[in-house]
Parts: structure tokens; C-alpha cells; sequence
């Protein structure tokens, strides 16, 4: 996905080698998602899918603004909606831009078995680099909030990459740039923390009492943060995770079990390599091949 | 706009109303938000539907569709009663002080001099008193019963808060605080901007919406200030230069009238034109219009248009009604009198309402010619697209010939922007296929129609044979060349007549309309634009973005009309004596020699505040007007009418429901559909996904807003058993539309006059052509019916019905 090298990396999925982090003085990023000042214009989703070159097949009205009806390999940037009726009686519209989150402490990176699958910057970009993407699921399961999508026409994992290729090259991301009212703002962790702190002082002068960040600690922080009305109930904000946690069973996988089905994993590839000097190649069966050809075909028409 | 759209960043309260700017106008709406967070502004929402605009207010008022001058005389009666106005300005600004004619006088709904039978005013009592020099009376210690604060005054006292509830079915406390808001600006130093677009427009009492707002405005001291104004947002790439040129019936470029019948000749046309001052002292502008007349007739018809021949006035065509509008037109076609029509840019059959009236009159046509980049559902009415568009081709008879246009991108030219600017825009891509530009195929029109002319002599061909045509490729004019025509040049040296030197030399670019003569010896095509394209260059191809004081005024970015104002009537910035009114903000103020600031003084530059000349000069009195003498057809101070469907009576005088002075044509009328058979009241908008109809066709806009729908409120779903993304049937007395429901919070029902009302919202923009899922189309259900001024098309408020469904059957 991206041009940025492997010097850069300081996480790599399914790998004990520590990244040789050539560039790990660079400055952590992040995407500030003011949702306050945000207006729904989706102006962020066409330029992604611009930038990307993604078009989602044309779908139906299901209900409310929300289109496409949800994230998927060719949709890493969605518009949700939800009307929410205060405690005053008074409508909100609370309006959230949703997208992979960028976590400190990938929880998708944990859970990946295929090595260098999944990486991670040392400016804090999590990025999929799909050639050795395996398309096994296991990122969907790891990600604490739900944004990760197999596609069914190449079996890979794919969400947004918060541009990493215009980031390294010194650009901010496509939806940032295309933003027309400042709600997206790209910069260093520090500064965009900083602005808003100013956001959050003027939105309690506003009467939002609850007004906040979303940066959520128990996934170390994330690179995409959020300022909130309401940032006490985040789940107000379609769904939002108020305590956003990587799944016990992938952390279980990262600390004892995963290292036990690596031995596993190449256990069988042993007993494999002797099989075929043993007993040379399996044939393929016209049987199998039929099968295969079956299954492929129930793809192609469940493929949208 | 009067202001610009980075001027909004100056705004202590915004309010939309009438309008929806993040939705429809996104790109600029970040100067709201840019006033939210530098300027603490509060932004302020008054529509029936909790939109993406009220997502990011500081307040939301909900009210009916269509009860906006309930509201609006409302809030004045507020501001009256608690003295929340901006005295000195109002004072010494405004009409307040002059004293009315004896007759006029309001009765039962209707002002003095109305003709039931013509649906017409005699207007004779709507003006000022003069003395016996001709100038206004005036009390300027408002004492007089008949100077305007007091009839304004007298006139809004119907409109309490409780009979605002009663009518727009607004929260009595809801509308008082948005009161206390607007309020809040009437301090000198505090402004208001009012943000408005076609909910204010689309309506039978459109204009006078408008002026409601406008009058608040006055009253607040919050015109020709930095964050004031009244801001037109427009809704259509150029539909502002569309007007600046003139492109309507009864219009000639820069904003002159096309003469009636009854003025049989030139000086008949200039005496009503010419305006004198009013007031001891004034200046008015419109004392040139002689000279921005002559100079046009001179770009039109050169060397033909002289002294002698009365500067071509009589190859004029000359109304013999108000306006040949679109829907008079369409009325037209269908009794067969207009036989023929030509469609440049434009898409009726999506855009004008009752489509099927659209449709009838498109199919008796001899001919109809369709100019657009894309393929227009009016190109196709012909063609049978199912359930969405049930034609029988057979039965048509009408030739169509659709010829394909470039798009801004595949072309040099101008656009003008909300805020006036004309910006130059440069060519990015050859057109696709055979794809030409509207001024080759305009010009080969023409050069035809000339031929034929030439040839077959016809009624009345000096109009057409004598028009001037001195292009250097005649075939296809260069944008360059037609913008440098518009601008307007010397035709002779021009000398000045104290001093009988040459100061401008024949053939010369004009600086300005200052510039323009009477005499035949200058010429512009729209004397608006007159400075746009001078010696110096293509001042719209300015890009210097420098904006000093940082107040949104760059006055270097593009070129805006007039003479490069970015703020009209800044005079009015300034108190009499001129000092700003807001020394933080100030736009021009008096030196003790001239009127200095970072925006082009709209004022006699050397003229002294002691002159007493009010900031107002294009008005004969100098003053802005809270009584709009003879200028509106239904009356010089608004007045709530119903919509022409409504579900209830107008409790503030049932005989005259309506807008008495609304042409309504027989056949329109009968197709008015009762509440008892159509009960809720529907509105008609955009969505930010889309422009218009035309973004269907692109791919990403038909992904992201793929299928038509309509939105209403829990309640009336519930009563109606309607499912969140279910199929509904919405129909109005003229059609239906079959779609699904968005069931929504965001509409609540409205309690009028005691009784609960329900609203339906209806997004316009899906049809049988491009890309998206093909829809019936809003204008399926709305009256043909317009304002009683302008006959802009009643879109935002009528009678539906709806019910649950299924999906259409298509074949």
C-alpha cells in the first residue's frame, strides 16, 4: 500500500525480528476528528475513494444518509448518523466519520498470523501491506473497533491507511484536504492534542458540560482521535466503544498461545516437505477440480 | 450576497433560515464555522427539518413550511416592543421618519387599490407625501401616526409570539429565544448575517420572505456592515451571472427592464427610470441610467443604434404582461401557442414543477432543442423509461434535437459567485465526442436565423439584421473578446468637458461605468461588469489573495460588481458623521477629505457626511426601505399568506387566504389539491451528496446518495404504518411519486392553530437518466404556481398524502 520502506517500521505482524526503525525519531501523527464542526458533506468519502481509486458498487436508501451501507474493501471512510434526543428533549444529529482508528497498540497487528502482514510506523500509521496479507480474518477479530474487511475477489484485508503514501511524501491525508470545514485536521499528536484542548474549551462555553477527546487509553491511544460533545458517552456516536479492548482471545494468542502455533505451523510444514520426498505431489483430481471451480463461481456472484 | 462569503467569519449570530448552507452550500458554510470559532458567533437555524446545517447550531427552531412572514413580522414586532433597535441608524438610515400618502391603508388582508378581478393593486396610495418641492415629508421625532415606524408598527401588532405559535406551530419559547438572539445584534457594534437561499425564494410570498429579513436587517443596523447583510447563497453555478445578464424575460443586462408596451417610445421608457432625488441634498445613481442604456444599445446594434434612431428602443421587443416566465411558458405550450422551444443549460422536466403538465407541453411541441453536457431527462421526455417516465413514443410528434454542449471545465470564461466575483476560469479539457461550446452553437444559430431573414424579409427584421457582429472569428467568438464587450470601450476620444482635453482615446477598454456617455460614444454590454476587463487586463483573472484587516475582502482575488465592491452600501458601516459604527471591524469611514477603508466606498468618494446624502443612493430618497412603496405586486409591507395548498385557514383574515396578487392560471388552479384529500404538508430540497440533477450521473455522487426517498416523521409513520426504509406512495392532487421512507426524528409534527400537522420532506434529485437509481422526481407532486413578483415556482410548500406500498413494477 504504501512507499514507505521497512526502515520505518517499528511493529510487524507475525514476526519476532525487531524492525531495523531506521526513521523511528520521526514525530508520531494523528487525524483529529472534530465532530463538532462537522457537517456530513461525505466529502471525506469521495475523496477517498478518489484518492484510493475504490468505487463501491451503487446501493440502495436503507434508512438514513448512511452510503454505503457500510465499510468494506472498498469502503475505508464512512459517514455514520444518529439522532439522538438529549435529555432536555432537544434533537442532535451526532454525525461520525468511522475508520480504521490508527491504534498505538494494534489490536490487528496482534492477532495477525502472516509475517509483515500488518505494520506499524514509527509515526504511528498502522498500515495492511496486502502482497502478504493472508486473508485468514484474523484482524477483524483483533480489531476492537470493527473495521477491517476481507475482500471476497482477492481474499486480502483492507481498510484505510490514512494515506500513508501521501503522508510519507509530506501530504496530509486525502480527506483532510478535502474537508471543507476544518472538521479533519491532520498533524503531530502533540499539536493536534493541543487544538483540541481549544476545541473542548469552546464547546463547554457552549454547554456541552461532557465536551472531550476520544483517545482511548486501553488501546494505548489512538492515531485517529475524535473531539466529542459528548465524549462521556461515546457510544452515542453510532457505536462508538467508550472501553475499546483487543479481544482476551487475540491477546492470548500474541502472548503465550500464537508462539506454540508458530512451532505448530512449522511442525506441519516439515511433516509436509517429507511427505512430497516421500510420496512426491498430490494430483489434483478432476473431482477437485470441479469443486474448485464451484466455489469460485458462488464468489463471483456473492462478489458485489 | 451584499457581503461576501469570507465576511461571514465577521458574524456575532448567523441565522439560516430559508436555507440550509451545509448542505447546499458546504464549501462556503466554513465561514459559519469560521464565526463559531473565532468569533464566537452563535448560529441560529429556523427550518422544518433538523438539517445537517442545525447538526452543527447553537439553536434550532422548528417551523411550517411556508409561514416565514409570520415569524419574520413576528421577530419585528419583538424587536419594536422591547426597542431592540439600532435607533440612530434607523433614524438616519431608513424610511422610518417619512410620512405616508392619506389613503393607504390595510384592511382584512388586503392593502389599498385591490382588483379582485385582475388579481392587481392600484398602487398610487403606496408612497410618500411630497411638499411642495417634491421632496418626502418626514417626522423625524415619529410622532406623525402616518410616518412608516409607526404604520410598520401598527401593522406587525398582530404578530405576538402567541400568534407565531398559532401559525408556524413554532414553540412560543423557542421563538422567543431565537428573537432574543437576533436581538442581541442591534447593538452598534454586533452584527447579524442572514443566510438564505431557495426557502425563502420557492414560495407564492417569496420576495417578500426576503424583504421581511431585510427590514430586520435595517432595523438591527446590521446592512453594509462587516458580518451583515442579507446573503443570498446561490443555488446553481452562475445562476448569479445568469441574472446579472439579464437572461430572463423581462430583463436586459445589468439589471435594466425590458420595456412594456405601453412605453411607445424612449423618453416615455427613461421618465419613470430616471430617478430624482427625493430629499434635499441626495444623490441618486439611477440619474445615469440614461447613460448605462445608451451605452448598451451600443454594444447591441453599433453603428445602428443612434441619436436619431432613439438609440434602437423600438427594435426592443416590448412586454405586453409582466413576464413571460417559465411556467406562463409551459402554459403556452400546452394551449398550443408556443411551438417551438429552445433548452440551453436547462432541464425542465426535472426542475419545473408539475411534471406532467411539463410533459404534456413538451409533447405538443413542433420542435425541441436541448443544449446540455448531459443527457437530460427533457431530451428523453419522448422515450419510455417505465414507471418513472410513462411515455408513449408514438403518440409524440415533437423533433428533438439534442445537441451536446461543453461543461466550465472544457472552456475559457466567467463564472460570478454568490458574492458577486466574476472569476476566470481556463479550459482543462477538450469536450468529449462532438461536444461543442454554447457560443458556437448559439452563434450558428444566429448566423442562420440572420440568412433567413436576409433572405425571406419576414414581419420585422431590423432587429435581428441590424444587431452588431464584429467578432474577429464571427463563428465562435472568443470568451476574452465577449468579456472585453461586456466591459464596455470608448467608441470615440472621450474629452472632459471642463477642461476639453482627451481623457480616454477611441477604441479604449473602460476603467468603469463611471466612464459611460448618453452621447453614442461609448458602449457596454452590461454595465455592471464595467471594470472587469480593463487596459490594465483580465481583472477576473486576479489571484492575489492579500486581504487587509484580515476581514474576508481581498480586494485583488477575481473582480466583483459594482467597480470591484465587495460590501454594498458600506456607506451605511459608518455612523453620519462617519466613524464605523464597529471600530473593531471597520469597512470604510470618513478622513475629513475622503471615504478611506479596505473596500470601494459605495458613495460619492469626496463626499462630505455634512453633505447629508444617505448611504442608500440607489433608492430616490437615499434610504433603506421598511416601506417599499410602489416596488412589490402583493403589497409595501409583507403580510402572512398561506401557501396556495395549505392545510389550514389564514387565522388573520380567512377571506384572503392566499397571496391575493399570485397569477394563478385556470388549469393550475383546478389542480390544487383540498387537505381533506391531501392532509400533510410536503417540502421540497437538496441533499449535499448532489447537485441538482446532474451529479446522478457522476459515479461516486450515485454511490454515496444512490436511490430517491422521501423523509417524515415518526409519528405520522407510525400512524401510518410506514417502515424505516420501506416503500410509500406520496401523492399530491397532480401526481405520485413511489419511494422509500426515511423515518426520521428530525421531523417533528407542528401543532397550528391547535391541531397537530405533519411534514413530509422531499429530496429532488433522482430522475430516468444517469447513473443513480432511477426516480420519479420531487417535481412530480408540486403546483404550478409561482411568486407573485418573480413567478419562481411554489416549491417548498403544498398538499401530499402518503401511504405504504410496494415497489414499483418494472418491466
Amino acid at each position: 500500500m504504501s512507499d514507505l520502506q521497512s526502515q520505518d517500521y517499528i511493529r510487524r505482524s507475525a514476526s519476532t525480528m525487531t524492525p531495523p526503525s531506521a526513521r523511528n525519531a520521526e514525530q508520531q501523527v494523528a487525524k483529529l476528528i472534530d465532530v463538532s464542526r462537522c457537517i456530513g458533506c461525505k466529502a471525506c468519502q469521495s475523496a477517498c475513494m478518489e484518492w484510493n481509486d475504490l468505487r463501491q458498487e451503487i446501493g440502495h436508501f436503507e434508512g438514513s444518509y448512511q452510503n454505503p451501507n457500510d465499510l468494506s474493501p472498498d469502503v475505508w471512510t464512512l459517514m455514520k448518523f444518529a439522532e439522538y434526543e438529549n435529555e432536555q428533549g432537544n434533537l442532535e444529529w451526532l454525525i461520525r466519520k468511522d475508520g480504521c482508528m490508527h491504534c498505538e497498540d494494534p489490536g490487528c497487528l496482534k492477532a495477525c498470523p502472516a509475517p509483515g502482514a500488518i505494520v506499524q510506523y514509527a509515526n504511528g500509521i498502522v498500515d495492511f501491506i496486502s502482497d502478504k496479507c493472508i486473508g485468514c480474518g484474523y484482524c477483524v477479530k483483533g480489531c476492537p473497533f470493527d473495521v477491517p474487511r476481507i475482500s471476497k475477489k482477492d481474499h486480502k484485508s483492507y481498510k484505510c491507511t490514512l494515506c500513508s503514501d501521501r503522508v510519507s511524501v509530506g501530504l496530509e491525508p486525502a480527506c483532510v484536504k478535502a474537508c471543507p470545514t476544518g472538521a479533519i485536521m491532520f498533524g503531530t499528536k502533540t499539536d493536534m492534542t493541543a487544538w483540541a484542548g481549544e476545541r473542548i474549551v469552546d464547546l463547554k462555553s457552549r454547554g456541552f458540560e461532557n465536551a472531550g477527546l476520544y483517545d482511548p487509553q486501553a488501546v494505548g491511544g489512538t492515531h485517529v482521535m475524535y473531539v466529542l460533545h459528548h465524549a462521556d458517552k461515546p457510544e452515542l456516536y453510532s457505536g462508538l466503544p467508550a472501553h475499546p479492548r483487543i479481544s482476551a482471545a487475540v491477546e492470548a494468542w500474541k502472548g503465550i498461545a500464537k508462539p506454540l502455533a508458530m512451532v505448530g505451523i512449522a511442525l506441519a510444514a516439515v511433516v509436509g516437505f517429507f511427505h512430497y520426498i516421500v510420496k512426491g505431489p498430490n494430483e489434483v483430481t478432476e473431482e477437485d477440480e470441479a469443486q474448485g471451480e464451484r466455489v469460485l463461481e458462488e464468489e463471483t456472484e456473492n462478489t458485489p | 450576497m451584499t457581503n461576501t462569503w469570507q465576511d461571514i467569519k465577521n458574524a456575532n449570530v448567523v441565522i439560516v433560515m430559508g436555507g440550509n448552507a451545509a448542505e447546499a452550500h458546504p464549501c462556503g458554510f466554513k465561514w459559519v464555522i469560521e464565526a463559531k470559532i473565532e468569533n464566537g458567533a452563535k448560529l441560529v437555524v429556523v427550518d422544518p427539518r433538523f438539517t445537517r446545517t442545525a447538526s452543527v447550531a447553537d439553536y434550532y427552531a422548528p417551523i411550517r413550511p411556508g409561514t416565514d412572514i409570520a415569524f419574520l413580522n413576528g421577530v419585528i414586532h419583538y424587536l419594536l416592543e422591547k426597542d431592540a433597535i439600532q435607533h440612530e441608524y434607523v433614524r438616519s438610515y431608513t424610511n422610518a421618519s417619512l410620512i405616508v400618502k392619506d389613503g393607504f391603508d390595510f384592511q382584512d388582508g388586503l392593502f389599498t387599490g385591490y382588483n379582485e378581478e385582475t388579481r392587481t393593486y392600484d398602487k398610487s396610495t403606496w408612497d410618500y407625501e411630497l411638499d411642495k418641492d417634491g421632496f418626502a415629508k418626514s417626522d423625524d421625532s415619529w410622532q406623525d401616526p402616518r410616518c412608516v415606524i409607526n404604520l410598520l408598527k401598527h401593522h406587525v401588532s398582530r404578530y405576538t409570539p402567541e400568534m407565531v405559535s398559532r401559525i408556524c406551530g413554532t414553540p412560543q419559547d423557542k421563538f422567543e429565544h431565537v428573537c432574543a438572539l437576533i436581538a442581541s445584534t442591534s447593538a452598534p457594534d454586533k452584527a447579524m448575517t442572514s443566510l438564505f437561499a431557495l426557502g425563502w425564494t420557492q414560495h407564492s410570498v417569496g420576495a417578500q420572505n426576503i424583504r421581511n429579513m431585510a427590514m430586520i436587517q435595517l432595523l438591527l443596523g446590521n446592512i453594509g456592515v462587516a458580518g451583515g447583510g442579507m446573503n443570498a447563497l446561490r443555488g446553481h453555478s452562475n445562476i448569479q451571472g445568469l441574472t446579472d445578464v439579464g437572461l430572463l424575460s423581462n430583463q436586459m443586462p445589468g439589471y435594466m427592464n425590458l420595456p412594456t408596451d405601453k412605453e411607445t417610445d424612449f423618453d416615455i421608457y427613461m421618465s419613470t427610470r430616471q430617478f430624482k432625488p427625493l430629499r434635499p441634498g441626495q444623490i441618486s445613481y439611477y440619474q445615469n441610467t440614461r447613460k448605462l442604456f445608451v451605452s448598451l444599445m451600443k454594444a447591441l446594434y453599433g453603428d445602428a443604434a443612434t441619436q436619431e434612431s432613439n438609440w434602437a428602443f423600438d427594435w426592443l421587443p416590448k412586454l405586453d404582461i409582466p413576464l413571460y416566465d417559465i411556467i406562463k411558458a409551459f402554459e403556452m405550450m400546452n394551449a398550443g401557442q408556443m411551438t417551438g422551444y429552445i433548452c440551453q443549460g436547462f432541464n425542465p422536466l426535472q426542475a419545473f414543477p408539475d411534471r406532467g403538465k411539463i410533459r404534456r407541453g413538451l409533447s405538443k411541441l413542433k420542435f425541441l432543442v436541448t443544449m446540455d453536457p448531459l443527457d437530460t431527462e427533457t431530451s428523453r421526455f419522448w422515450q419510455d423509461f417505465g414507471p418513472q417516465n410513462p411515455a408513449n413514443s408514438a403518440d409524440i410528434q415533437t423533433e428533438v434535437f439534442q445537441l451536446p454542449t461543453t461543461c466550465f471545465a472544457e472552456e475559457n470564461g466567467s463564472l460570478v459567485n454568490s458574492a458577486r466575483w466574476l472569476q476566470w476560469h481556463w479550459k482543462a479539457a477538450d469536450g468529449p465526442g462532438i461536444a461543442m461550446s454554447d457560443i458556437w452553437i448559439m452563434s450558428g444559430i444566429f448566423h442562420r436565423i440572420r440568412e433567413l431573414y436576409r433572405k425571406e424579409g419576414g414581419a420585422f427584421p431590423d432587429p435581428i439584421l441590424n444587431l452588431t457582429w464584429k467578432y474577429t472569428d464571427p463563428i465562435s467568438p472568443d470568451p476574452e473578446e465577449l468579456a472585453k464587450e461586456m466591459n464596455g470601450r470608448a467608441l470615440a476620444d472621450l474629452t472632459d468637458p471642463a477642461t476639453n482635453t482627451v481623457v480616454t482615446k477611441a477604441g479604449t477598454l473602460l476603467d468603469g461605468f463611471a466612464q459611460l456617455r448618453d452621447d453614442g460614444t461609448t458602449s457596454s454590454g452590461c454595465w455592471i461588469f464595467s471594470g472587469s476587463f480593463t487596459e490594465k487586463g483580465n481583472q477576473m483573472a486576479r489571484r492575489d489573495a492579500t486581504d487587509p484587516r484580515e476581514q474576508g475582502i481581498a480586494p485583488n482575488w477575481a473582480w466583483a460588481w459594482p467597480a470591484n465592491r465587495r460590501i454594498l452600501y458600506n456607506r451605511a458601516s459608518a455612523d453620519p458623521a462617519g466613524k464605523p459604527w464597529n471600530p473593531a471591524k471597520p469597512v470604510i469611514s470618513w478622513n475629513g477629505t475622503k471615504w478611506v477603508g479596505i473596500d470601494v466606498p459605495d458613495y460619492t468618494p469626496t463626499l462630505a457626511p455634512s453633505a447629508g446624502a444617505s448611504p442608500f443612493i440607489m433608492n430616490d430618497e437615499g434610504l433603506g426601505r421598511l416601506f417599499a412603496r410602489k416596488l412589490m405586486a402583493e403589497g409595501p409591507f409583507p403580510e402572512h399568506y398561506e401557501p396556495m395548498e395549505s392545510p389550514v385557514e389564514n387565522v388573520l383574515h380567512p377571506k384572503v387566504k392566499n397571496n391575493p396578487a399570485a397569477r394563478v392560471f385556470a388549469d393550475d388552479r383546478a389542480a390544487f389539491g383540498s387537505p381533506d384529500k391531501f392532509p400533510y404538508v410536503a417540502t421540497t430540497y437538496r441533499l449535499t451528496e448532489h447537485f441538482h440533477f446532474w451529479t446522478k450521473h457522476a459515479l461516486i455522487n450515485a454511490i454515496l446518495q444512490p436511490e430517491e426517498f422521501v423523509e417524515v416523521g415518526e409519528a405520522l409513520a407510525k400512524e401510518k404504518g410506514i417502515e424505516q426504509g420501506g416503500w410509500v406512495k406520496v401523492s399530491s392532487k397532480r401526481g405520485e411519486v413511489i419511494c422509500k421512507a426515511y423515518v426520521t426524528k428530525r421531523i417533528k409534527p407542528l401543532t397550528v392553530d391547535g391541531k397537530p400537522t405533519h411534514v413530509i420532506g422531499v429530496p429532488l434529485h433522482w430522475g430516468f437518466t444517469g447513473q443513480a437509481r432511477k426516480g420519479y422526481g420531487a417535481n412530480t407532486l408540486t403546483p404550478s404556481v409561482g411568486d407573485a413578483n418573480t413567478q419562481t415556482p411554489e416549491f417548498k410548500a403544498f398538499l401530499v398524502n402518503i401511504e405504504k406500498t410496494s415497489a414499483p413494477v418494472t418491466a
